[in-house]
């Protein structure tokens, strides 16, 4: 037994349920340290582009109000921030079933806090991907398009990217696994392939019908939508709505499915 | 040194909140009982083992004194306050059996991440020395040993300067100098006031570590006191003979019997006074082949906890 006690009414909560800077940058950097998450979601995209778009044949030919050299830059910008939001959603699932979740759960830091950290991180490398194809795109001079729509399209790739984090953190859930991104790239290639952002698919077909049931399909078009002007057509946002809440329905069912301990 | 740092650990007013107070507490996990009924005060500054067999309800009732579950009925409180409560305002920390750490941070990233979401916590480089990780601060965590992981752990578990520290099987996979190091250091801070509550499956541990023992056995406590009086529930000896009519009345009647077992011929006694019963199974009785055996304080402890008789466990 001690003589001393410690004096209890002098602690503090920290404010903000924790969130901080240092935890932040940690995070970021934790990000661009993973060799696997830069190749994927900074640099295929921009390889994807340069291959697939960037040459003269496309910057030839018109496409709403650029080319198509402009319209393939668009999707592969998408395809980015859907690989860069995806992984983020994974990782948290990851650090689910790592143990790391409930560590934290030891320390004053709030579940907001943290899924508001782990949002604005995978928000940041959604950004840097679309950044690096446009950026890339623009110095390599074969796209063209208006300033407006370039800068429209790359806010709708990257701010409707945030439906697959939702995407990221079921699929997270439901093969918890460190390497649960080698299982989701594939799948969402072929998601990219059916929701149009790798080739033109004919909305009057029958791989038209299907497309449009996709949860790339929404963001594909929406994103591109600039590119033409007018109005955006219902169907694509209610893809995009109809695809939020079945991923954030299923993170949600996974989450109270999971009996272990927290 | 004209100003003192202020110091963390604080001789200041004594407060009367115990550290841990659980009330009637226990905890279902569908059909399953894992907690069925503890009641139990730590004050503050004590080392307490809460010691018990696996599957008796150590890590649940931890896991419902960090407010990582909740109780099916009574309550938790710790040091006045909800369990979530103590947690936010960095008075409780933990070394758990499952901590996770994530293993592409370097050691001093997982400190200074840490460190980050506490309101006050010791600078990130002072912890790492202390705990004699600094020379690996730049080290990533997957490259590290078992046993530097657990200094880690540690490390992470002193950042806020906890008033209370629960430690789950702590020393599991250490040596013997690592574990007399680990619990020279723990007792220094428990000297400053901090509440040690620690689960262990090992008596020799708990006995040797710790103030005070509390002994779980089926989600129930079944003993409470010092080591010495959780050794002295557990004195006594056993002996044994073959007697032709042997008579239990008789033999319960000696002073200092605590049971008597007769099957047909064979007479087991458990005594404190062995001496006793041996002179009357000798002087009043034909016994033959008299046997007098201590009983071992691991045997003691399996009969406290009823661990020897077969009956289902449940989940830790």
């Amino acid at each position: 037994m001690s003589t001393q006690t410690i004096d209890t009414s002098a602690r503090r909560v920290p404010p903000l349920g924790g969130f901080n800077p240092t935890m932040l940058g940690i995070e970021l950097r934790r990000m661009l340290r993973n060799r696997r998450t830069v190749i994927f979601t900074l640099i295929m995209p921009v390889l994807l582009y340069l291959i697939i778009g960037a040459n003269d044949n496309y910057s030839g030919d018109r496409e709403g109000s650029g080319n198509v050299s402009a319209y393939i830059l668009i999707s592969m910008a998408a395809y980015g921030a859907v690989l860069a939001a995806t992984s983020g959603g994974a990782m948290v699932a990851n650090e689910r079933a790592l143990g790391w979740s409930r560590q934290l759960r030891l320390t004053p830091l709030s579940p907001i806090a943290y899924i508001v950290t782990k949002a604005i991180v995978a928000l940041a490398f959604g950004g840097l991907s679309v950044a690096a194809v446009n950026v890339v795109g623009k110095l390599n001079g074969k796209a063209e398009m208006p300033t407006h729509v370039w800068v429209e399209a790359a806010l709708i790739a990257w701010l409707g990217s945030i439906v697959f984090g939702a995407f990221g953190l079921f699929m997270g859930y439901l093969l918890p696994s460190e390497n649960v991104m080698q299982v989701l790239g594939p799948l969402l290639a072929g998601l990219a392939a059916l929701g149009g952002l790798w080739f033109q698919i004919r909305p009057d077909t029958v791989l038209g019908h299907i497309s449009a049931l996709t949860p790339i399909y929404g963001l594909a078009q929406l994103a591109r939508w600039p590119l033409y002007g007018g109005a955006p057509h219902l169907g694509w946002i209610l893809n995009l709505v109809f695809w939020l809440t079945v991923f954030v329905a299923g993170a949600a069912w996974r989450l109270s499915k999971d009996t272990a301990r927290v | 040194m004209t100003s003192s740092t202020t110091q963390s650990i604080d001789p200041g007013v004594r407060r009367s909140d115990p550290a841990v107070r659980l009330a009637g507490v226990t905890k279902d996990f569908g059909p399953v009982q894992a907690v069925r009924g503890i009641d139990l005060e730590i004050r503050p500054g004590e080392i307490v083992a809460f010691l018990g067999p696996n599957g008796a309800g150590k890590t649940t009732t931890i896991d419902m004194v960090l407010g990582l579950s909740r109780p099916t009925s009574g309550e938790v409180e710790v040091l006045g306050m909800e369990p979530r409560q103590a947690i936010a305002h960095g008075l409780v920390s933990a070394v758990m059996q499952t901590g996770g750490l994530l293993k592409d941070l370097t050691v001093r990233e997982t400190v200074q991440y840490t460190a980050s979401l506490f309101a006050n916590a010791h600078p990130a480089d002072e912890v790492l020395r202390r705990a004699g990780i600094a020379d690996l601060a730049d080290r990533k965590v997957g490259k590290c040993s078992g046993g530097e992981q657990q200094r880690l752990r540690f490390a992470m578990a002193l950042l806020p300067d906890p008033a209370l520290l629960l430690l789950d099987e702590p020393t599991t996979g250490m040596d013997v100098e690592g574990r007399r190091a680990f619990w020279s250091a723990i007792r220094a801070d428990a000297e400053k006031g901090r509440t040690v509550l620690f689960a262990t499956h090992y008596l020799e541990e708990a006995d040797q570590y710790a103030d005070r023992i509390v002994l779980v056995s089926k989600g129930l406590v079944v003993a409470d006191g010092s080591g010495a009086q959780i050794k002295g529930l557990a004195s006594g000896r056993t002996v044994r003979a073959t007697v032709s009519n042997p008579d239990s009345d008789s033999l319960a009647a000696i002073p200092g019997v605590d049971s008597v077992d007769i099957r047909g011929e064979s007479v087991i006694v458990h005594a404190k006074d062995s001496d006793a019963v041996a002179r009357y199974l000798l002087n009043e009785t034909d016994a033959r082949d008299l046997e007098i055996a201590a009983k071992g304080i691991e045997e003691a402890f399996l009969s406290l906890t009823g661990d020897n008789d077969g009956s289902e466990g449940t989940p830790a």
